[in-house]
């Protein structure tokens, strides 16, 4: 495998192998962060997690779709240093409605089936990030990055 | 936690906590050997340590900074000797040090002991750390048996173990060392003893030397040496050594005397005592079920085991590993000063006269068939040169690590470099010729009119006194558009030298740090305060050796420089032949000798970005930080030139950060100019970092792809302190907003 596939690679394993991230949206400019539990299509081109409408980070990204969503695997010790993989996806977010839903939710709640009563409630938006980078951390400072054709 | 057992307590279940070394010990004092007074300090006092100086995660940051397979050996020995000073800079704490003393103290009140590693995977039978971890003997008063201990943990990640882990396949994560503490038996002759000859499985050896063993061990004593059978341990035959040395315990460890002529007539051991040697080594070899390396020592008439370990080379599939060669790669004092002698008297005048002997030789009259024998002779004495530089200057760069260590060991420095301040008194001949080009410079600044003509390639009013010092400088170091030093004209029409000319005229630059120099005495005073009496004359003389080999660094490819200019001044001589032939358009033929010599010459193999984008891929990798070893401290942004070719130095623009496969000194003159230095190959020691530590500018070496990944223009910030270059990105801009990322 070539270098630029191992990248590939890590990044879904990382994004298969991890269930929380965490969120960044603003309002009016000020940062807020909050933590979702998400799902990531193979080719790393969508991810989506599950919102109450009602919600601080909802309201944020209806505002301004731009968002940033941080996974990584760290395990709260200090291993981690060394040897956790950190990532930021930049992209835009959208409600996803219509058909499409249904067929999403049903692969979300593949890999999140707790939440089946949560995610199917009216009151959740499904939210679809589509990603334009991915910014890759690894051996605490080594940073790559990998940008999708738009 | 057990952090301290004594030998005879020692349980088969703390096998793992006291090392290969120390079960065995015990092992064998339990089967009725005589061995010292022994005690074990646990690999949980090592894990106590780390843990509780924070150090366990530092030493495997520093370990995981980048790839291990992509770091050359350099930045191995780089890596290991910042660990080693982070421990030798943590001492030990007092909870742990307070409980080490009372049981030390105890046990052997006054008497010097043997600090010795034991890794609990160390001696078994898949591998083999023997010389990869250290030990030393004749240690006195608790302190230094303290600062001993530390520095047996710091060599579980010295270059060589950390190369030979890594070959063997063992996790640097779980690696701990135990240590062993002996009472030193002063022994009046000791040895060795393997209970089957690795290259003959029927016979045994005994290797024995006069006082000490580490004469034996570290190869500085040559021992006699006993061949037997292994069944009857008859005598096969028996090899005296020329008897001159023996080593001998002196005030705090041990010293290499001359051997007392009586003793010299003698062999070390009678035949009676070689019976007993390996009846003891083959009892062992019984009851540990395989066979055994033994070290053994005699005191009064008596024999005392100090330690058995099995021999790896005979396990099947293992005697092809490294470990040999990840040895060798240090060299003794002695043996770098033999180095030394044989450089400076030997090979430095010979290739010198190889040089001149080739610029004797009137190019121009030889005909075409004659010319290809010649590029060929050329290419052969430069190839022959080529191996000398990698058999012998190379292991002779020892000599600065050498020194560094010494210098770590007893100043326990913040910047693990410091030592390097020491060295930069001597002279560089690339320092000389950089010096001669700001003098150039600066006729260029002072006479515009100079500068004008320069610009304009108009170079046939160019005023006297400048080309009579452009000539000297050419004579002496080339006219820089060669890719070695000494060459010249090897771009027909281009003026590197007087582009950089022009460019260091535009841009005065201040003169290297002299910070330094003025520090350099003083350092030297301090470092050698820390010895006396003949210990203080080896100090300096260690000292003198690393500054020759330091010098050598830099000089070796500059003397190799001008060997292959007079290859290149062939082929250049064939190229222009050639297109002559070739402007005759078929009247004059076009020689089929230099044609096929040349073919063979201009094959270069291209580099690639790993990360190019393929035909259909639909994403695209781009570097954003990369990684790498600081090399000289400081930050610097600028532009990068990357340079791919040598030709591409003249383009050089002041403020520029250099970036390149391997600085060489035949490329450094564009260093005073550039505002950092980023290098693909890895080290301290390489030339770009010396000359970047020279100039005071930040570096970073060892940055993978570093040529590829960055291009020509990008915008970069080079952080030598923490060894990150981080190229600028605008992709998070959005459309008409101020933030980056």
């Amino acid at each position: 495998m070539d270098k630029t596939q191992a990248i590939h690679q890590r990044l879904r394993k990382l994004f298969e192998s991890q269930n929380l991230g965490v969120l960044a949206t603003h309002h009016s400019g000020q940062p807020y962060a909050s933590l979702v539990a998400f799902y990531a299509t193979e080719d790393l081109r969508h991810l989506f997690f599950v919102t109450p409408k009602a919600t601080r980070k909802f309201e944020n990204l209806k505002a301004d779709s731009r968002v940033a969503l941080l996974v990584n695997s760290s395990t709260n010790q200090t291993v981690d240093f060394h040897r956790a993989v950190s990532v930021t996806v930049v992209g835009d977010a959208t409600e996803v409605v219509g058909s499409k839903r249904q067929p999403i939710l049903e692969r979300y709640l593949k890999k999140h089936p707790h939440l089946e009563d949560f995610a199917r409630s009216p009151s959740c938006a499904l939210v679809r990030v589509s990603a334009k980078s991915y910014v890759m951390v690894q051996n605490f400072q080594n940073v790559m990055e990998l940008h999708l054709n738009q | 936690m057990k952090w301290v057992i004594f030998a005879e307590d020692i349980q088969h279940e703390d096998r793992q906590r006291v090392g290969g070394k120390g079960y065995a010990l015990a092992l064998l004092a339990k089967n009725g050997f005589q061995i010292p007074e022994t005690v074990c300090i646990s690999s949980d006092a090592y894990q106590e340590y780390v843990d509780c100086t924070g150090l366990r995660e530092r030493i495997q940051l520093e370990l995981h900074r980048k790839d291990f397979k992509e770091m050359r050996w350099e930045e191995i020995w780089d890596c290991a000797t910042r660990i080693r000073n982070m421990l030798l800079r943590k001492q030990i704490p007092d909870s742990i040090a307070n409980r080490l003393k009372a049981v030390i103290q105890s046990r052997f009140k006054d008497k010097p002991v043997a600090v010795r590693s034991s890794a609990p995977e160390e001696d078994t039978a898949k591998a083999s750390f023997a010389g990869l971890h250290e030990s030393y003997i004749n240690i006195s008063g608790l302190s230094a048996i303290l600062e001993h201990i530390l520095k047996v943990w710091a060599s579980l990640w010295s270059d060589a173990a950390l190369m030979y882990r890594q070959e063997i396949g063992l996790s640097v994560e779980k690696s701990t060392m135990a240590v062993v503490i002996q009472a030193i038996v002063p022994g009046d002759r000791s040895g060795v003893v393997f209970t089957q000859n690795p290259n003959e499985a029927s016979q045994g050896v005994i290797e024995s030397v006069y006082g000490l063993n580490q004469g034996l061990v570290d190869g500085t004593v040559e021992p006699d040496r006993w061949i037997l059978d292994r069944k009857t341990h008859r005598i096969i035959s028996h090899t005296p050594a020329t008897r001159r040395y023996w080593m001998v315990p002196i005030k705090q460890g041990v010293q290499l005397n001359p051997l007392p002529e009586s003793m010299s007539q003698m062999p070390p051991l009678n035949a009676q005592e070689t019976q007993e040697v390996f009846s003891q080594a083959c009892r062992a070899e019984d009851f540990f079920g395989a066979p055994q390396d033994v070290e053994w020592t005699y005191k009064d008439q008596s024999l005392v085991v100090l330690q058995s370990r099995p021999i790896t080379t005979l396990s099947a599939g293992k005697t092809e590993d490294n470990r040999g060669w990840y040895l060798s790669l240090h060299r003794s004092f002695e043996n770098l000063k033999s180095l030394r002698k044989k450089i400076e008297v030997e090979l430095i005048p010979a290739m010198i006269a190889a040089a001149e002997g080739m610029a004797e030789i009137d190019l121009t009259v030889l005909s075409d068939k004659a010319l290809a024998h010649e590029i060929n002779q050329r290419w052969n004495i430069n190839h022959k040169w080529v191996n000398v530089y990698w058999e012998d200057f190379i292991p002779f760069a020892h000599g600065v690590r050498l020194f560094g260590q010494a210098y770590n060991d007893v100043m326990h420095p913040e910047d693990t470099y410091e030592f390097v301040d020491l060295l930069t008194q001597t002279e560089m001949a690339s320092l000389e010729r950089n010096r001669m080009l700001e003098e150039l410079a600066n006729q260029v600044r002072n006479d515009p009119q100079l500068d004008k003509q320069l610009e304009s390639e108009n170079h046939s009013k160019l005023d006297q006194d400048f080309l009579a010092d452009l000539e000297t400088f050419i004579q002496k170091f080339g006219d820089l558009s060669c890719s070695v030093t000494g060459g010249t004209q090897c771009v027909q029409d281009a003026m590197p030298l007087f582009k950089i000319l022009r460019e260091m005229a535009n841009h005065p630059i201040s003169p290297p740090e002299k910070r330094k120099s003025n520090t350099s005495d003083s350092l030297k005073e301090k470092f050698l305060s820390h010895f006396d009496g003949a210990q203080q004359t080896q100090a300096a003389e260690l000292l003198d050796l690393a500054r020759a080999s330091y010098q050598l660094r830099d000089d070796d490819n500059v003397y190799l420089g001008k060997i292959e200019a007079q290859l290149l001044t062939a082929i250049q001589e064939a190229r222009q032949r050639i297109d002559k032939q070739m402007q005759t358009r078929g009247k004059e033929p076009i020689s089929e000798d230099l044609k096929k010599v040349l073919d063979e010459f201009d094959h270069q193999p291209e580099t690639l970005n790993p990360y190019q984008k393929q035909p259909g891929q639909s994403y695209e990798i781009k570097p954003r930080q990369l990684v790498g070893q600081p090399a000289g401290p400081g930050i610097a942004r600028g532009k990068a030139r990357v340079i791919q070719h040598h030709s591409h130095l003249a383009e050089f623009k002041s403020g520029e950060v250099l970036i390149c496969d391997a600085v060489d000194p035949n490329m450094t003159f564009v260093v005073p100019l550039a505002s950092a230095v980023v290098e693909r190959r890895g080290g301290m020691l390489i030339h770009g970092a010396i000359i970047a530590r020279e100039y005071g500018l930040p570096c970073v070496t060892g940055i993978p792809d570093a040529t590829t990944l960055i291009k020509t223009g990008d915008e970069i910030t080079v952080d030598g302190y923490l060894g990150i270059v981080t190229l600028s990105g605008t992709w998070l801009k959005g459309p008409g907003r101020d933030g980056d990322e």
